[in-house]
């Protein structure tokens, strides 16, 4: 509990800090939004009167602490370049990021886990030979690649089978999921060989310790010693592996995304950026920071569930 | 019986069997080096060469075949490659010096300035590289040397924090306090005597770093905020292969491969050190 505690109070700590920095950054880089909505020709007067209007005459740290305000009650600003407002922008596009996120994870504990525990089974065999190698190659392939491979290779059956261009979440969500399955995979692949990299390793480290060897002293055999003693201890640095990979599986949606046409939070930045909208820029910045930093926390927590001793630590 | 052939296996090859990884990855490596430096000083085509046969399968003439505007993709992945190589080499360079810089000052020193440092690297390393490589876009601008600067930047915290460790375990070794007992001033013992020792350690440090180096420049140079048009890049290249994967399929597979080849030679060789010792 003691434990939690801390790691919450860190957590907050660090949300505000990411907060901070977001807002000081585009603080930076913007400009004077007033200077910059007059145009070169405003007097001095002109641009005072507008900064008083505007608010920007207050010290910084007041202007931060009502931008976090409104940003956590839902108000992000509104974009430079559609004058609409961000959150609307962003929540239209966010479950379609949030469903491939999610997708990505339920691909990578779906097929990492029963795939590393069968090599780990059969350590030293041809299958598990063949896997390592694989591994090692399929963890060099960028995930652009992997999509245009996959996009490519089951080109035919992508268009039997799914549909051959996005289809809403909100029109169609069976054909959606449909078509969200390859860019998932293109996500997960990297990651999931990793995962069963680790996962066999991890394995084969507890099927050495001397709990192992009073389970076969009980008469079990090394399949129910495997699966019964060794993968609770094992699977522990592989969750958290898998919990990281999450966070980090944001990079990977904003470029699959593009690979694939797929009209999401990353495709939505991108398109921020190049177009200098900074308010947007700014929004989904600290929406996928807070991500991050929210998977990284809920991994330390599940790291000290399962195993007390990180406690110590 | 069965569990003692897994611990054979786990232990005993390592020391009998030749390193597979080590000499695959140096193979892949050396020859995807020798083909980069071939490409600097002479090419089968000119990159930027157009010519009316647009769309060629690979051939004899062109190993790779030509793309949309009739140039030879051998060549242009040859350049490409270079380009991506340098870009990597030199990211990670700067991420190395500095990494090391902070890595033996906070190592060695300690203090309020090693705590500071380390929660500023842990909470950089928290964050995927390429989401904060693209808010650094937003403030330094696109191009290929704001490319290296972010991305050496972002690897910082990496190295930092492996040297910081390193120094940090070798300052209470016998051999520090003997050269501080020989009259070693501080930056000395740091430079001249532990520096050499864990060097060693951090190759597997620089072969990951630079992998990951090209993978976000092939990534952001895809993404079209990278490395922008005059400079040859395997990401961008990748990017407009894409749009002709129906007629020209091998434009997309080459360059893919280019990438996969440099990124495996490195992530064998760092594999292939990781079991040497």
């Amino acid at each position: 509990m003691k434990y939690f505690a801390k790691k919450l109070c860190t957590l907050i700590i660090t949300l505000f800090i990411v907060s901070l920095l977001a807002f000081l950054a585009f603080q930076v880089i913007s400009g004077d939004p007033a200077t910059s909505r007059l145009g070169t020709h405003a007097t001095p007067e002109q641009v005072e009167a507008l900064r008083k209007e505007m608010g920007l005459d207050r010290p910084v740290f007041v202007r931060y602490g009502e931008w976090l305000v409104n940003f956590l009650r839902g108000d992000m600003g509104e974009s430079y370049r559609y004058n609409m407002p961000v959150q609307d922008m962003i929540a239209e596009k966010l479950p379609t990021t949030a469903i491939l996120i999610l997708m990505a994870c339920g691909l990578m504990i779906a097929l990492a886990i029963p795939i590393g525990v069968f090599t780990a089974r059969h350590a030293g065999g041809m299958f598990d030979r063949i896997l390592t190698v694989t591994n090692q190659i399929v963890m060099a392939v960028p995930p652009v690649f992997v999509g245009i491979l996959l996009s490519f290779a089951f080109g035919s059956l992508i268009r039997a089978l799914t549909p051959v261009s996005f289809i809403s979440y909100g029109d169609n969500f069976p054909r959606f999921i449909l078509f969200m399955l390859f860019p998932a995979l293109s996500i997960a692949l990297a990651r999931i060989s990793m995962s069963v990299k680790l996962l066999r390793s991890s394995l084969l480290d507890e099927m050495e310790r001397p709990y192992i060897r009073t389970a076969y002293s009980r008469g079990h055999s090394r399949d129910t010693a495997l699966r019964r003693h060794a993968l609770r201890n094992a699977l522990i640095p592989v969750i958290v592996f898998m919990a990281v990979s999450a966070a980090e599986m944001v990079a990977g949606s904003i470029i699959i995304e593009q690979v694939f046409a797929i009209p999401g939070i990353g495709r939505l930045l991108l398109a921020s950026i190049s177009n200098r909208d900074y308010p947007v820029v700014q929004a989904i910045v600290l929406i996928l920071a807070f991500w991050v930093v929210v998977v990284n926390f809920i991994a330390d927590i599940l790291s000290q569930y399962m195993d007390p001793r990180v406690r110590l630590g | 019986m069965a569990q003692r052939s897994i611990r054979l296996l786990g232990t005993q090859r390592a020391l009998t069997k030749p390193n597979y990884f080590l000499h695959l990855g140096g193979g892949i490596t050396g020859f995807v080096v020798v083909m980069i430096l071939v490409g600097m000083v002479w090419l089968p085509y000119s990159p930027t060469a157009m010519s009316s046969a647009k769309f060629q399968a690979p051939s004899l003439a062109h190993l790779c075949g030509t793309d949309n505007l009739g140039r030879d993709i051998f060549s242009r992945i040859m350049e490409g490659a270079g380009s991506t190589f340098v870009i990597a080499a030199s990211v990670v360079l700067l991420g190395l010096v500095a990494g090391t810089l902070i890595g033996c000052l906070t190592g060695y020193f300690g203090g309020l300035a090693d705590l500071v440092l380390m929660r500023v690297c842990d909470a950089l390393t928290a964050f995927p590289s390429i989401l904060l490589a693209l808010v650094m876009v937003t403030i330094f601008g696109l191009g290929k040397y704001q490319i290296i600067l972010i991305l050496g930047i972002l690897f910082i915290p990496s190295f930092a924090r492996v040297v910081r460790g390193e120094v940090a375990r070798q300052k209470s070794q016998n051999y520090t306090a003997s050269a501080r007992l020989m009259g070693a001033g501080h930056f000395r013992i740091i430079f001249r005597h532990i520096l050499p020792n864990i060097l060693p350690v951090m190759l597997p440090t620089v072969s990951i770093g630079f992998n990951n180096a090209v993978l976000a420049e092939a990534s952001m140079s895809y993404l079209g905020v990278g490395v922008q048009p005059p400079h040859a890049s395997l990401g961008r290249m990748l990017a407009e292969a894409q749009g002709y994967l129906g007629n020209a399929p091998w434009y997309a597979m080459f360059t893919g491969l280019a990438i996969v080849l440099l990124i495996l030679g490195f992530s064998m060789l760092g594999e292939g050190l990781n079991q040497r010792d």
